[in-house]
């Protein structure tokens, strides 16, 4: 009997531990299949963050890192620099980790055009601690530390990580994409890819942001959670690529 | 072999190369600047990696992922720079990367200055970091002892799969000395001896192969075991890799502890007390930790020792250690000074004299 489809074996037999409606599994999956399509097992490293993606090394059948919080990218340049330009080295974050904690090790990993690849997953908002605000929260959108909703005056606007890593003069290529729809699946596969194949030609730092939903921590169901993805998080994070230095 | 002339920084800093490290790590911060200077002109004459990081976090983040892939890398900085290592060095700690930092102290706390100091001992020896661990800590007194250590202190740490901590003061790493430096090592990473390591494992190689480099263990019973294995390793490490050096210790009248510099200047103190008929023996623990208490205790239960004064660059830290070792058994005096002024060799006779006229 022919075989249709099969898991990919990037991916361990461990259950994900993530919530119902969550789009991590969804980032994993595609991650996972990118590097297996490329004949990466073997010679690819990650590096876990700190949040809900913390277990990733549980998940990712290959080598795995699990940092600091927020020191995703500067562990990512050790290894590279150790490894060489023949093993792809990524870095899957959260936006609590990456835009926050983390944007030192970003900036700087973008700055040195380290060949990393970042899987940047922005939820606009801290998952693994329960729901508080982000810098990525959107104005008006309530968290547990900004319970009548984050404003301007005080917490500033949300931070746009593509727009701000696409100003540096050595970032090779930043998209930002989501998983909300098939469609949309799609092309952040294509734009994972890319990235990866931008890596193994030993081209410089690559960072995909993938807009994506946390039905528990935002209160909604999974469905609601998408629409809200949809009308909130699409217009003020506006899909698409911020630099494509082959493209220029 | 012949004798050079070299500073100290840089004579660690080839004795890091030359004990297989190919990887440094680091940020500019005075009084140890001169490391990674070295290591930016030397790293790439043998094929090895420079990279000066964005910050001290960096720095130490980017050891954790080289050193996880097996190879020998180096990190140095001072005092405030070390304090932003910390957690770095925890997580090394909890996931057992074996990795080499340098600490060359100046004083403090805050900026302090950039003079030497030996205000760091609590932060390298009691915890520094989060969580129980310990680092196999050496504290050198000279320049060719941080070469001579240097030479082994990458076996130890993958013996004991646990980052060495040199505890050096601004003194040793600012003077120079003529030294003799010992032949390169030849180091590759032997994947036999370390299937820790992250060098690409792939599905269908053996599955405890996977590398992955971690400190979290989520369920009360995993982070147990995993504190267990830890503590079994340092338990090792505490029976195994004590050093110290004793100085005029038989039938000594009082006997001095000190560690790095102020030993050295301990030893002339000694040395003119003779001359006056006074016999004081050293005790000088190379190891910090492990500390040497049974040393220490040793000498210091002699029926001829009346008491013992402890020395150091800061207001009193491996003091409590000595108490420790001592036990009460003996009177412990202590004499030091913060803001970086050495104590001198005339300040240690002096003490001595008065702590022997019972003042």
């Amino acid at each position: 009997m022919a075989v249709l489809f099969e898991k990919t074996k990037l991916l361990t037999d461990k259950q994900f531990h993530y919530c119902p409606g969550c789009h991590h599994g969804i980032i994993h999956r595609l991650v996972a299949e990118v590097l297996d399509e490329m004949n990466l097992q073997g010679k690819c490293i990650g590096v876990a963050p700190v949040g809900c993606s913390v277990f990733a090394y549980d998940y990712f059948n290959c080598d795995m890192y699990e940092a600091a919080h927020g020191r995703a990218p500067a562990v990512a340049t050790g290894i590279k620099r150790a490894v060489g330009n023949d093993t792809m080295v990524f870095t899957y974050q959260g936006d609590g980790d990456l835009a926050s904690i983390g944007t030192a090790e970003i900036v700087h990993a973008a700055h040195r055009g380290e060949k990393i690849v970042t899987i940047f997953v922005n939820n606009a908002i801290y998952g693994m601690t329960g729901g508080q605000m982000a810098p990525t929260t959107l104005i008006g959108q309530k968290a547990s530390t900004c319970p009548t909703g984050r404003t301007e005056e005080w917490s500033g606007m949300p931070i746009k990580m593509s727009e701000m890593l696409a100003q540096i003069p050595s970032s090779y290529y930043i998209e930002r994409v989501a998983v909300n729809n098939t469609a949309n699946i799609a092309k952040a596969k294509k734009a994972i890819a890319k990235a990866f194949r931008y890596q193994m030609e030993g081209k410089g730092f690559c960072m995909i942001e993938v807009l994506s939903t946390c039905p528990t921590n935002w209160g909604l169901s999974p469905v609601e959670a998408i629409d809200w993805l949809e009308n909130n998080m699409i217009p003020y994070y506006p899909l698409g690529v911020y630099r494509d230095k082959e493209a220029e | 072999m012949a004798l050079t002339l070299m500073k100290g920084s840089e004579a660690i800093a080839e004795a890091a190369i030359r004990a297989g490290a190919r990887f440094f790590f680091g940020y500019p911060i005075t009084p140890q600047t001169e490391i990674p200077e070295y290591m930016a002109a030397r790293m790439p004459e043998i094929g090895g990696c420079f990279l000066q990081a964005e910050s001290e976090v960096a720095a130490i983040n980017m050891v954790y992922g080289a050193a996880g892939t097996g190879a020998r890398v180096v990190t140095s900085s001072s005092s405030p720079g070390v304090s932003l290592k910390q957690e770095g060095i925890s997580y090394c700690a909890g996931a057992q990367v074996p990795c080499l930092i340098i600490n060359v102290m100046r004083g403090g706390p805050g900026l302090g200055n950039i003079q030497a100091s030996q205000g760091d001992y609590f932060q390298a020896v009691k915890g520094g970091g989060n969580g129980d661990y310990h680092l196999l800590t050496y504290a050198p007194a000279s320049v060719q002892e941080a070469i001579d250590i240097m030479m082994f202190a990458f076996d130890k740490a993958e013996q004991y799969r646990i980052p060495v901590l040199f505890l050096a003061d601004g003194i040793i790493a600012q003077m120079m000395e003529p030294v003799e430096l010992p032949e390169m090592v030849d180091y590759k990473v032997d994947p036999e001896k370390k299937p820790w390591a992250c060098t690409g494992w792939k599905a269908g190689d053996d599955p405890k192969k996977r590398g992955v480099i971690n400190s979290i263990y989520i369920d009360t019973e995993s982070l147990t075991v995993h504190n267990n294995e830890l503590q079994a390793c340092y338990k090792e490490v505490v029976e195994n890799e004590q050093m110290w050096e004793e100085f005029n210790c038989e039938g000594a009248e009082y006997i001095i502890t000190a560690f790095g510099t102020v030993a050295r200047i301990a030893k002339s103190a000694i040395t003119q007390l003779k001359e006056k008929g006074i016999n004081v023996g050293l005790v000088r623990p190379i190891t910090v930790w492990p500390f040497p208490y049974d040393a220490v205790k040793k000498v210091v239960d002699q029926p001829s020792v009346k008491a013992v004064l402890d020395v150091e660059l800061n207001e009193g830290q491996m003091l409590q250690d000595v108490k420790l070792a001592v036990n009460g058994t003996k009177e412990v005096d202590f004499f030091g000074h913060c803001g970086s002024l050495m104590p001198s060799t005339d300040e240690i006779v002096n003490k001595i004299l008065s702590m022997k006229e019972g003042k």
